[in-house]
């Protein structure tokens, strides 16, 4: 099954990847590669299985309802790219207002 | 026909992930509460509060749901920068609760609303667009977020309002969401669609955006279907869009930009292990529920003997109606005994309209219930009369001292001793002998005026009852001490 250069465009777009045209010819062909191969699960009979979200035994992780001490802000900002007034500073984003 | 979508923060005390604090994300200090779980850093592993699953399924249960007996958080993934983790996790195809309803008051009796589902996702950061940046707070991501999504069943702008109403109060009432639309705490957003009368087909639908008050949900409504109305009686389309409230100009308009992509790629969490619902955990779960909200103003019509009116509007706040039960059980336990409807009279009616001036809630007002049962005992003894227990209220209100101290401090003590008060009515028939004249004349009004006179004299602290039986007897002594002079 082979991956068009749109649909290559639009994947890359939805994980924020910019690629030169040579990667979108490469990546098409791998991509297409690894839904081949995927594509033999789709030859199981799964009818009547109902789906698993997970194949570990565990079930019902949970923690009680009790607030714990938080993150030091100046540590928690020490990564970003840019900072004011206490928050991330990022790009504007044009919304609607 | 209206659909709701509902978000509503879990007023837990830690996070849905994390432990980090759930706190007022309009008023605390920006990112003070965050972790590495909430802030989306890698190698982090998040563990679901137990208190916010059953917190979910007890307000599944008020709202008459199935509860699942397995539930599964997704990813939901897409770049944002409200979202630190650029996926946000949530029950995607296995909601917690299912087919439920809540029933509201509308002009034509009750009616149950269907809800769809209600399930968990985790709250987003906040934005903050100032001087051309963006900054972005993390204190609110990771809070816990219930979705209540409901079938396209109410047909107004009135059952709009009723039905998020009375969610608001069962929210309140079951203690897991203050109902504070200003502070974001709740959520709306209403899908819309009309269809000609006798048309069985479904229009198509707008989504409404960006509503953070009551008054925005109920003006965008009513605003959206008009403009429906018009494109269908026009002969046009209405489109299928996202459309965004514009409270300056009271419009809906389309909301661009967002629409690319909408591919979230959902797939199960893979940090967070299934859920399953046991059956006696949910039993467990349904024996926390409280009196609910109708449940309580059915009681307060048949025990107290209320009109289905003031049963509305002491049940509406839970805080409210527990004020008025205070109340009532002190009401009862000495003489003369307040009745309920004279309480339920003084609350809705004065109380109410002190709380509404000051825009002040119940858990604010510092007139307690026992200060009020004192004050109304007084009018009923005949202390103080109906106007100057409002008066001693409101002092009350603002104060917060104790009404019978009030009344001491004023003078406000009503004259009853008759024999004070027949003195201040003999001297003003004396002071007027011209209006006794036409009284005697026969001009019964003059009576009135005279009472004017008293009460004036009295500054208000004499009963108009008895100072009208004064008065009458006063002028009628008069008449009869004329015609015995008179030899006629
Ligand atoms: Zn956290």
């Amino acid at each position: 099954m082979a991956l068009s250069r749109g649909e290559v465009e639009h994947i890359a777009e939805l994980a924020k990847l910019a690629l030169t045209e040579e990667e979108k010819a490469l990546y098409a062909e791998q991509l297409s590669a690894i839904l081949d191969y995927f594509r033999k699960l789709q030859e199981v009979d799964t009818s009547g299985i109902a789906p698993t979200a997970t194949v570990l035994p565990i079930r019902n992780v949970f923690r009680p309802d009790e607030p714990g001490e938080p993150m030091p802000r100046e540590r928690l900002l020490q990564n970003a790219p840019a900072q004011a007034d206490g928050c991330f500073q990022v790009q504007p984003i044009l919304e609607f207002e | 026909m209206i659909g709701l979508e509902i978000h509503a923060e879990l007023q837990t005390r830690s996070k849905m992930f994390c432990p980090c604090p759930v706190v007022d994300s309009t008023t605390a200090e920006p990112n003070r509460y965050v972790c590495p779980v909430c802030a989306g850093m890698p190698g982090t592993l998040p563990v679901p509060n137990r208190r916010a699953i059953e917190w979910t399924i007890l307000t599944g249960l008020a709202l008459n749901c199935e509860i699942a007996e397995y539930s599964l958080f997704y990813r939901k993934n897409y770049f944002y920068p409200d979202l630190p983790s650029e996926y946000q996790r949530s029950m995607y195809d296995y909601p917690l609760c299912l087919n439920g309803y809540l029933e509201i008051e509308t002009p034509e009796g009750s009616k149950r609303v269907r809800i769809r589902r209600v399930h968990i996702e985790e709250d987003t950061g906040k934005l903050i667009h100032i001087g051309g940046v963006t900054l972005v707070d993390f204190n609110r991501a990771g809070v816990p977020l219930m979705e209540i999504v409901t079938e396209p069943d109410m047909h107004s702008v009135e059952e709009v309002k009723a039905f998020a109403t009375a969610l608001r109060t069962l929210l309140r009432y079951l203690g897991v969401n203050s109902g504070d639309m200003e502070k974001g705490v709740i959520r709306f957003e209403a899908n819309v669609s009309v269809r000609p009368k006798g048309e069985t087909r479904l229009g198509t639908r707008t989504e409404i955006k960006n509503l953070n008050s009551f008054r925005a949900l109920v003006r965008a409504v009513d605003y959206e279907i008009r403009r429906q109305i018009e494109i269908v009686r026009s002969g046009g389309r209405v489109e299928q869009e996202t459309m965004g409230w514009d409270e300056a100009r009271e419009v809906t308009v389309p909301q661009r930009g967002k629409e690319h992509a909408h591919d979230y790629r959902y797939f199960p969490e893979p940090d967070i292990p299934p859920l399953v619902i046991s059956r006696e955990w949910v039993e467990e779960i349904r024996a926390m529920l409280p009196e609910l909200p109708r449940a309580r103003m059915a009681r307060f019509e048949q025990v107290y003997g209320l009109t289905r009116y003031e049963a509305a509007l002491l049940t509406e706040d839970h805080r409210v109606a527990d004020y008025f039960e205070r109340a009532v059980t002190l009401a009862r336990q000495e003489e003369p005994v307040v009745e309920p409807r004279t309480l339920a009279a003084w609350i809705t009616g004065e109380l109410f309209r002190l709380m509404n001036e000051a825009n002040r809630e119940i858990q604010d007002v510092r007139v307690s219930p026992e200060s009020l049962v004192g004050l109304i005992r007084m009018v009923q003894r005949g202390e103080i009369n109906m106007n100057t227990g409002k008066l001693v209220l409101r002092e009350a209100f603002e104060t917060g001292e104790v009404p019978h101290r009030i009344v001491e401090a004023k003078g406000f003590t009503q004259i009853r001793d008759v024999e004070a008060l027949r003195e201040i009515v003999l001297q003003v028939i004396k002071a007027n002998p011209k209006e006794v004249e036409s009284y005697l004349r026969g001009k019964e009004g003059v009576l009135k005026w005279f009472v004017g006179q008293v009460m004036r004299a009295t500054r208000g602290q004499a009963d108009p009852q008895r100072v009208n039986e004064l008065v009458r007897e006063a002028l009628e002594a008069r008449r009869a001490a004329r015609s015995s002079e008179d030899p006629r």
